[in-house]
């Protein structure tokens, strides 16, 4: 199988209020894959319905080829979530909470769960209601990755962890990856999703408005040209696709969308050039842009704050 | 820097600084709880004035309210509504505060110490104080915030049942017994909400803390009673004994209140120095290292449920087993009451002291059957409370499926049940025995009490199908309760209709042992359970998770 969740428009309200407006997601068997979004754009309510916890109002699911709300036991005995708020039962200890996670979805592996513990460094003997959020989220995490599961299905899964612990976590899902299961990564750390994620979905008022490999979203905006030309370059402001050219002491400065970048270097090749840097696009500018333009596209929907 | 500016130049908080900006806690939690002040003083005073109306309809004739008082004197109805202290003259105010003042007076007790706990260990355990405490805020300042928010929950329903009893004209109603008996209200009210204050500093959880409270209440109702039959003063060891010693509207005393103001200063003090000498966030007790693997049972959907239901299960147990205990002590007490009665005695020959005495077994099992078809509906409201704190979601997201995580709870709950009433029969049958000198006792009573197991199971059946259909109204599931209880405690003499009574599960169950064992009504209880039990399961099935 070469698909692991195949999404078409999908739709889901509370009363009112539109969660999900048509959302679209393809997320292919054997890659980690990062779903971006702003508080509120929907990402916790997709993977709810991925899990067969809520039913959707309208569009198709398949996950591992099931419908999730129809054969959620079968379905649930192939995948391992953690949730992003994890709340854990306090007389229980941390040992007993991932054993009983562990035995719910059909068995951990042993050897597994004690490197984990030890590798997130996690005291199994504490009761769950003295842990800190950072530790019951550990809790949760050796859990899931203990789990022989085919799909890791994570909600923004490191809030609350230190530094130390998120690079642990990153080569926890790199191993994961290698060992050939799906990873759908759902988060607002950039840095975390342009580490780990092959492919990512940007989230945005209930749909996915952009989707695809970091390269790909680098091709959809915007590049930063830093160069000194030897003939003036101010002619360069009026071609397609130049934005905000400034120009100092014979240095042009601009962003140039992608599309155009070909024309705009032949262009300045001509000019003769003395010295030339291209910044790529980071994912946080290619956010800025997605998320900047909400306020456009908002039509009376509740405003949200990223 | 803005910030430190803005506060110099901000008046600063009046008074002490451990009680720095109570005024506007208490503003907050007011707001907060506004519309359930009004709800509870509505609610109390309208069903209070329901009963002295009702009665002049119903009891027309002194004669009628004579016999009546003369019914009311036997040993049960004294364990139940306390003395009657106007056998003589039993007008519709001795009626109404006899009958009613133990009834509104444990619903003003449970209001108090819920409003209490819900104001300060649920804040401080949902983590939510934390943020309140970092601000300019002084240590006791929530304490003291929650036990006057209290106070005015308590004197609305005072002044709720002064003003609407006063303005009933009844004979033996006047404003001066009025005014005592919401005044009566507020001194068993407050006196429970320093308990619960108290309680809300020893227990981490806020339910541990309600729970301790509730069983606090139930004690003082118990020991109230047995103090009443045994007219041994026992009865001024608990605040609804205080309350009764006003003989409101018979003779108007304010001076039994007094205890209950001790009281109240006393349990005060207690939880803010327990409060001044613990961490945010702990109770009295440190947590101690558990094992760090999970045992088999716990790797079991059942034996999971039974874990997180194991130490409410066997808590209730004890307490019921006490309770039973308590009321089998005394059994000894009725014979001998009766039977220095030379009247009874030559009317009906020594045989029937036995009867009596097993008649009262009889409404003992359904007294506590009543009281502690709060378990069902608490442990019952189990899968809820463990939805709405996103423990649910990473259970439901495993190989468990819904119905068996729900099914789950609810046969752990089920059999919760039948030990909780098992054990209270238990106690009574076993201190009835003693106290009797005659064992052939022990098994009767016991049936008698597990005998209600079945409707306890309705009751969880509404519970659980509540929850599968509409959670947001699983509320509702303490009118069932509420029903019964009315039925048991008033049902006879308000001359509730029979549909009316039928509707309470508890009015099924032979009254064992003064009636003949029948199983079927037991099997019918058992198959209503199990049908509203299946609604629950297919109902959850579709819906969302968190609903």
């Amino acid at each position: 199988m070469t698909t692991a969740i195949a999404v078409q428009g999908l739709r889901k309200s509370y009363g009112k209020a539109l969660a999900l407006d048509g959302l679209d997601l393809a997320v292919r068997a054997g890659e980690v894959h990062g779903l971006l979004g702003p508080n509120g754009a929907g990402k916790t309510t997709t993977l709810r319905i991925l899990l067969g916890l809520l039913r959707a109002d309208g569009g198709t699911v398949a996950v591992l080829g099931m419908d999730p709300w129809r054969d959620a036991v079968a379905l649930h005995r192939r995948l391992a979530y953690v949730p992003g708020d994890v709340e854990l039962w306090p007389s229980l200890t941390g040992g007993e909470a991932i054993d009983l996670m562990g035995s719910l979805r059909g068995g951990l592996d042993r050897r597994r769960r004690e490197e984990l513990i030890r590798r997130f460094d996690l005291d199994p003997t504490k009761r769950c209601r003295t842990y800190s959020k950072g530790n019951r989220q550990k809790v949760a995490l050796v859990a899931a990755l203990a789990a022989d599961a085919e799909l890791l299905v994570l909600d923004e899964p490191t809030t609350g962890l230190d530094p130390l612990m998120e690079a642990e976590f990153q080569a926890c899902v790199r191993e994961a990856k290698s060992a050939g299961r799906t990873v759908l990564l759902s988060s607002h750390i950039l840095a975390q999703v342009e580490a780990l994620s092959d492919r990512i979905s940007i989230v945005r008022q209930g749909r996915v408005v952009e989707s695809g490999t970091l390269d790909d979203l680098r091709h959809l905006t915007r590049t930063t040209v830093v160069a000194r030309t030897r003939l003036p370059a101010d002619e360069v402001a009026g071609m397609p696709g130049v934005h905000d050219l400034r120009s100092e002491g014979g240095e042009v400065r601009f962003d140039v969308d992608g599309e155009h970048l070909g024309d705009v270097m032949a262009a300045l090749a001509g000019l003769g050039i003395v010295t030339l840097v291209s910044r790529p696009p980071t994912l946080e500018q290619i956010l800025l842009r997605h998320y900047s333009s909400r306020a456009e596209g908002a039509h009376g929907r509740e405003a949200t704050t990223a | 820097m803005r910030a430190a500016a803005r506060s110099s130049t901000a008046p600063g908080p009046r008074g002490p600084a451990t009680l720095a900006n109570l005024g506007r806690l208490l503003r907050f939690t007011l707001r907060r709880d506004r519309w359930g002040i009004l709800a509870w003083s509505l609610g109390t005073a309208l069903s209070t004035v329901a009963v002295p109306l009702s009665y002049v309809g119903l009891y027309p004739t002194e004669a009628q309210r004579g016999l009546l008082a003369q019914t009311l004197s036997s040993p049960a109805a004294v364990a139940m509504m306390g003395v009657n202290h106007a056998v003589g003259d039993y007008h519709y105010g001795a009626m109404t505060a006899h009958q009613m003042l133990f009834f509104t007076g444990i619903l003003v007790a449970v209001m108090s110490a819920l409003t209490v706990v819900r104001h300060t260990r649920e804040e401080e355990s949902t983590g939510r104080s934390e943020l309140v405490l970092s601000a300019a805020v002084g240590r006791h300042a929530p304490l003291v915030a929650a036990l006057l928010t209290a106070l005015a929950a308590n004197a609305a329903v005072g002044l709720a049942l002064a003003l609407s009893l006063g303005s009933v004209s009844a004979e033996g109603i006047d404003w001066s017994g009025a005014w005592l008996y919401g005044a009566a209200h507020v001194a068993v009210g407050m006196s429970f909400a320093g308990l619960a204050a108290v309680a809300a500093q020893l227990y981490e959880s806020a339910r541990g803390a309600v729970g301790a409270s509730l069983a606090a209440v139930g004690l003082a109702y118990l020991v109230r009673a047995v103090g009443d039959v045994a007219g041994n003063g026992l009865a001024w060891l608990s605040p609804l004994g205080w309350a009764q010693a006003t003989r409101v509207f018979v003779s108007d005393l304010w001076a039994p209140l007094l205890p209950a103001v001790a009281f109240t200063a006393l349990t005060t003090a207690i939880a803010a120095h327990l409060n001044s000498r613990r961490d945010m966030g702990a109770g009295l007790w440190a947590a101690r290292p558990g094992r760090s693997r999970a045992g088999r049972a716990l790797r079991t959907p059942v034996g999971f449920a039974w874990r997180l239901h194991r130490g409410a299960a066997l808590g209730w147990s004890a307490a019921n087993l006490v309770m039973g205990a308590m009321y089998g002590a005394f059994l000894d007490d009725i014979e001998s009451m009766l039977a220095g009665s030379d009247v009874f005695e030559r009317m009906f020959g020594s045989d029937v002291f036995q009867d009596l005495v097993v008649g009262f077994g009889a409404v003992i099992a359904a007294v506590m059957a009543a009281i502690v078809a709060a378990y069902a509906v608490l442990a019952g409201s189990r899968p809820r409370s463990e939805e709405l704190a996103g423990r649910a979601e990473p259970v439901l997201s495993t190989g468990l499926s819904r119905a068996g995580w729900l099914g789950s709870h609810a046969l752990v709950v089920a059999f919760g049940s039948l030990l909780v009433l098992a054990a209270g029969g238990l106690g009574l049958g076993l201190a009835g025995s003693a106290s009797l000198g005659d064992w052939s006792v022990l098994p009767r009573f016991t049936a008698a009490v597990a005998a209600y197991t079945p409707a306890h199971w309705v009751v969880l059946g509404v519970v659980v199908a509540l929850f599968g259909a509409a959670p947001r109204a699983m509320p509702l599931a303490w009118g069932v309760v509420g029903l019964s209880f009315v039925v048991i405690y008033l049902g006879d003499l308000l001359r509730l209709p029979a549909w009316l009574r039928g509707l309470s599960p508890f009015e099924h169950v032979p009254g064992l042992p003064l009636e003949a064992f029948d199983a079927r009504p037991l099997l019918a209880l058992t198959g209503v359970a199990l049908a509203l039990l299946t609604l629950g399961l297919v109902a959850f099935r579709r819906r969302d998770v968190p609903a």
